[in-house]
């Protein structure tokens, strides 16, 4: 299977440079910002982010992580064994803002389940997202205010992140999956 | 003959969780077990907000069908099935309507078609769930069957004990009291021996049989001690089981007060396990009989835990099998 | 219509007269006309042909121990649908116990069961009656209006003859008639409220259990009795290593006792239970394999004299709940032979051992005044069971004729098979492989 690479760890490197600088001009106080990453990808992106704007901004923003399994509209099936993660934010999220920070955003749908989750925890006065890959395909309103790189992908191509932190590379690669089947 | 490049397709996991029913613990592996402590804890998160509630299990349906009278298990239910999005409702059926007439299998047959997606049923024979299980796609969750099995309490009960000792492999149990008539204890023997605990039962012989002692294939190895104090002695993890007042009546015990005298946990007793030995109760605690108030009030005794463990506990099972549904 | 028939080429096993080889023989007026071993020619008459090649021809079977549930509850069997059931299982003279309602403790009920069995029956029914009026254990029933009217025993089976005085004064009286006093052996002090064999599997699943005490302890108060007193004793359904010990002690000592065993407990133990499998519900319990091989051994050495079914037939809405609530009881008569002709696979009997304990040790204890039972003498009445050792099938319980389908056997595969059954020179059974032509 052709495995084609669109990001390479530099790529990935001076994007989330771009994207903390984006985050920083946007947020008039920034101390009032709470970076949240969605488990799995978006921890280690969230954790990056804060790190850059620190080194930015001076500033040191608190990193929050957030399960989403639990607001999720489908329920996990087997064959995924199901773990639900910790959701742990440091802070109140009351009248904080709040970027979300994920992968890779596709249909949507993970991100109106941690919205969900963020509204049960308290009342955010903002949430913005940020995401590293936004391939398009999006099944409900749903769009990011940060994106590290466009990849329009057909629903045949699959879309991998690899980080350091969970997977011992940084790089982001489009596969196609052969489409039907067997001779 | 043209060659086809080779398709290597890593193999799917094979999946952790393979229950459809909750009969009892006795066929969880250690995986399956250690899968329900960890969903706990993130259920223990979800109890620890203002708002105690998610939507995982938004559109299902819950029905309890007690019949035995429980409060305390019946409402742990009832609020996990809350917290979880779930609709709840509850029939208790009266022990005495346990004739031909009205059938268990016409009764969840009838909860099946009222729409319930999970059934917790607690009832007074010995494998009534089981009988059960065979006659709805619902999924069933034994909440005590006769003196059989009681799988969320000894879940609830390992979970706890693991919360304060991080591993149970290796911990020396002791569970103390009426094991004949207990599914608590039985349910316990199960957990704690595929976790790696040593389990050491304690109890006046008309009330423990001693075939449990004995090397079989039916049931899981334990030591048999009808002293209190010797089976006390290095103790990680005290279980004692309420004693039931009418087990005097049925000439198993001469009397209460005799029962008291060897079988009580006193604070003396105690003293002859670790020092950081968990006393545990499945609750209802009959004070000063099976144990003395000032131990069960103590600072070693985590019978409060068990109790709100217990709702984290049955949450993540709820969702758990909710999940396991969707095949 | 009584067909002369010759059955012809199988092996006959017939443990009455010794024999055990192949022949053929004839069957006429309802009676046994000729016996021909090896390739000796039949009389020269008129005679349909059974092919029992392959197969083995023996006695019809005798089965002392069965409850036909008529009358009182028949939805569980009739005499119409129990003799059928026997008929599929091989047996042409069944026993039937006296706990129906109303109990059979009076001639009118005995009388009852001979008109219906005569006119509803299609093979042989021998009534048992109560030991004691209304099987209540307090006072003995009119043995000698019973004898007469033609009980083979007497019974208060499925409850044990509790009052040790009473059971004494039953051994006593019933000397007079010739008769066995067949007990239910259990101390019910003992077992209330008991599910299944007592060991670890019951603790395992939280059922309360049925120990071997209670069966010993009756069993050896029944033997003292019986040597106080020089009166016939039958054991029913003999289950534990213990009783088998008392029985064997017992006859050395001379002591007139008879005991029985079923197929059941010879083949099947306690982990049938296993998933409170409510059809494997029996009491006696199915206990262990140190029991089985103890039973075992008694048939081999006489110590048990008979093979029993205690067929105990419910309907399928009984059995259809919790373990406790359940009836005890398991269907056999349709089973018995195919899972016996395990055991003789299995070389721990013989086949010539599992006729007798099934034709000729029964009739002995039916005693003469029935006939020439559980032979294929020459004159005898033409009872033949033909079945093929080998015929390997899966039990349907669909298939059955008894009403009752409780069994633990169901849709197991058993070797061994019945063909066909003569009762009185009439075939009342007959498996579609089975041929039958002008000669």
């Amino acid at each position: 299977m052709p495995k084609k690479i669109i990001m390479t760890g530099d790529d990935i490197k001076r994007t989330l440079a771009r994207i903390a600088h984006e985050i920083i001009e946007r947020n008039k106080v920034i101390e009032n910002l709470i970076l949240v990453g969605i488990h799995t990808r978006g921890v280690p992106l969230a954790n990056r982010l804060a790190a850059n704007i620190a080194d930015f901004a001076g500033v040191k923003i608190p990193v929050g992580t957030l399960d989403i399994s639990l607001y999720r509209d489908d329920l996990p099936s087997l064959e995924l064994q199901p773990t639900v993660k910790s959701t742990d934010i440091p802070v109140s999220v009351d009248g904080k803002s709040i970027v979300l920070v994920d992968d890779v955003l596709y249909t949507g749908r993970s991100i109106r389940a941690a919205m969900d989750a963020l509204t049960d925890l308290g009342r955010p006065h903002l949430i913005q997202l940020a995401v590293l890959i936004d391939r398009g395909h999006r099944e409900i309103p749903i769009r990011a205010d940060y994106v590290g790189k466009n990849m329009p992908s057909s629903r045949h191509e699959d879309i991998q992140v690899k980080l350091q932190e969970s997977d011992g590379t940084d790089e982001v690669a489009i596969t196609s999956m052969p489409a039907a089947k067997e001779g | 003959m043209t060659t086809q490049p080779i398709k290597t397709v890593a193999p799917k996991p094979a999946p952790v969780w393979r229950h459809h029913h909750i009969l009892d613990v006795d066929d969880f592996s250690r995986e399956e077990i250690e899968l329900v402590f960890n969903t706990t804890q993130a259920m223990k998160e979800v109890l620890s907000r203002p708002i105690k509630r998610v939507p995982a299990l938004r559109g299902k349906t819950l029905i309890t069908l007690f019949y035995e009278p429980s409060t305390r298990t019946r409402l742990s239910f009832e609020l996990a099935a809350k917290n979880l999005g779930a609709d709840a409702a509850s029939l208790s059926a009266p022990a005495s309507s346990i004739t031909k007439g009205e059938s268990l299998i016409d009764t969840v047959s009838t909860l099946q078609a009222l729409g319930a997606d999970i059934i917790v049923m607690r009832h007074p024979h010995s494998g009534a769930p089981y009988i059960a299980a065979q006659y709805v796609k619902a999924s069933i969750i034994n909440a005590g069957d006769g003196w059989h099995a009681h799988p969320t309490q000894a879940l609830l009960d390992l979970y706890t004990i693991q919360e304060h000792k991080e591993s149970l492999k290796g911990l020396k149990a002791v569970i103390i009291g009426d094991i004949l008539h207990s599914r608590v204890a039985r349910s316990n023997i199960w957990g704690l021996t595929t976790m790696g605990a040593e389990v050491t039962l304690c109890g006046p012989p008309t009330l423990l049989p001693t075939e449990m002692g004995e090397q079989n294939h039916h049931l899981p190895p334990t030591n048999i001690e009808h002293d209190i104090e010797r089976a006390l002695d290095g103790a990680d993890v005290v279980m004692t089981l309420r004693l039931q007042l009418e087990r005097q009546q049925s000439g198993l015990l001469p009397s209460i007060r005799e029962y008291v005298q060897l079988y009580q946990l006193t604070e003396a007793r105690l003293a002859k396990a670790r020092p950081d030995a968990l006393v545990l109760h499945p609750g209802p605690v009959n004070e000063d009989i099976e144990i003395a108030s000032a131990v069960a009030h103590g600072p070693q005794s985590v019978i409060n835990e068990q109790v709100s463990n217990g709702v984290a506990v049955r949450m993540a099972l709820l969702y758990i099998l909710a999940g396991s549904q969707k095949q | 219509m009584n067909q002369t028939l010759l059955i012809q080429g199988g092996r006959i096993i017939d443990p009455s007269q010794g024999i055990d080889e192949t022949g053929s023989l004839l069957v006429a007026e309802g009676k046994i006309a000729w016996l021909g071993k090896g390739e000796a020619a039949p009389p020269k008459t008129d005679y349909e042909v059974l092919d029992a090649q392959g197969l083995v021809v023996c006695p019809g079977l005798i089965d002392l121990h069965c409850h036909l549930r008529q009358p009182g509850y028949e939805e569980k069997e009739s005499i119409a649908s129990g003799t059928k059931a026997a008929a599929r299982g091989g047996f042409t003279t069944i026993g039937c116990m006296p706990n129906t309602n109303p109990p059979l403790d009076n001639q009118t009920a005995i009388e009852y069961i001979k008109a219906t069995a005569a006119s509803k029956g299609v093979v042989r029914v021998l009534p048992i009656g109560c030991i004691s009026k209304g099987r209540k254990g307090q006072e003995l029933a009119e043995m000698g209006e019973l004898a007469a009217a033609g009980v083979i025993a007497f019974s208060d089976d499925g409850e044990p003859v509790l009052s040790s005085h009473i059971m004494r004064q039953a051994l006593d009286y019933s000397r007079a008639f010739d008769l066995p006093v067949i007990d239910h052996c259990e101390d019910t002090a003992l077992t209330e409220g008991g599910q299944m064999n007592e060991g670890v599997l019951s603790a395992r699943l939280g059922l309360r259990g049925i120990p071997n005490a209670a069966e010993d302890i009756m069993v050896a108060r029944d033997l003292a009795l019986a040597q106080l007193t020089g009166g016939r004793l039958h054991i029913a359904h003999a289950t534990t290593e213990g009783a088998v010990e008392l029985i064997r002690h017992a006859k050395e000592k001379g002591i007139r006792v008879t005991a029985e065993v079923t197929p059941h407990h010879l083949t099947l133990t306690e982990e049938r239970v296993i998933g409170y499998n409510t059809n494997a519900k029996v009491n006696p319990p199915l206990r262990t394999e140190r029991d089985i091989e103890a039973l075992i051994q008694g048939l081999n050495d006489n110590t048990i004299d008979i093979i029993a079914t205690d067929h105990a037939p419910h309907t399928e809405a009984d059995k259809l709940c919790e373990f406790a609530l359940a009836p005890f009881g398991i269907s056999g008569l349709e089973t018995a032979l195919g899972s016996l002709m395990g055991l003789v696979h299995k070389k721990q009997l013989s086949l010539a051992t599992l006729i007798a304990k099934l034709t000729h040790e029964p009739a002995r204890i039916l005693g003469a005044k029935q006939g020439k039972l559980g032979t294929l003498a020459v004159g005898a009445p033409a009872d033949v069971t033909i079945f093929d050792p080998n015929l390997e099938w899966v039990v349907d319980t669909k298939d059955f004729a008894s009403k009752g389908r409780n069994t633990p056997l169901a849709g197991e595969k058993l070797k061994g098979k019945v063909i066909a059954t003569l009762y009185q020179g009439k075939v009342v059974y007959k498996d579609e492989a089975v041929k039958v032509k002008k000669k």
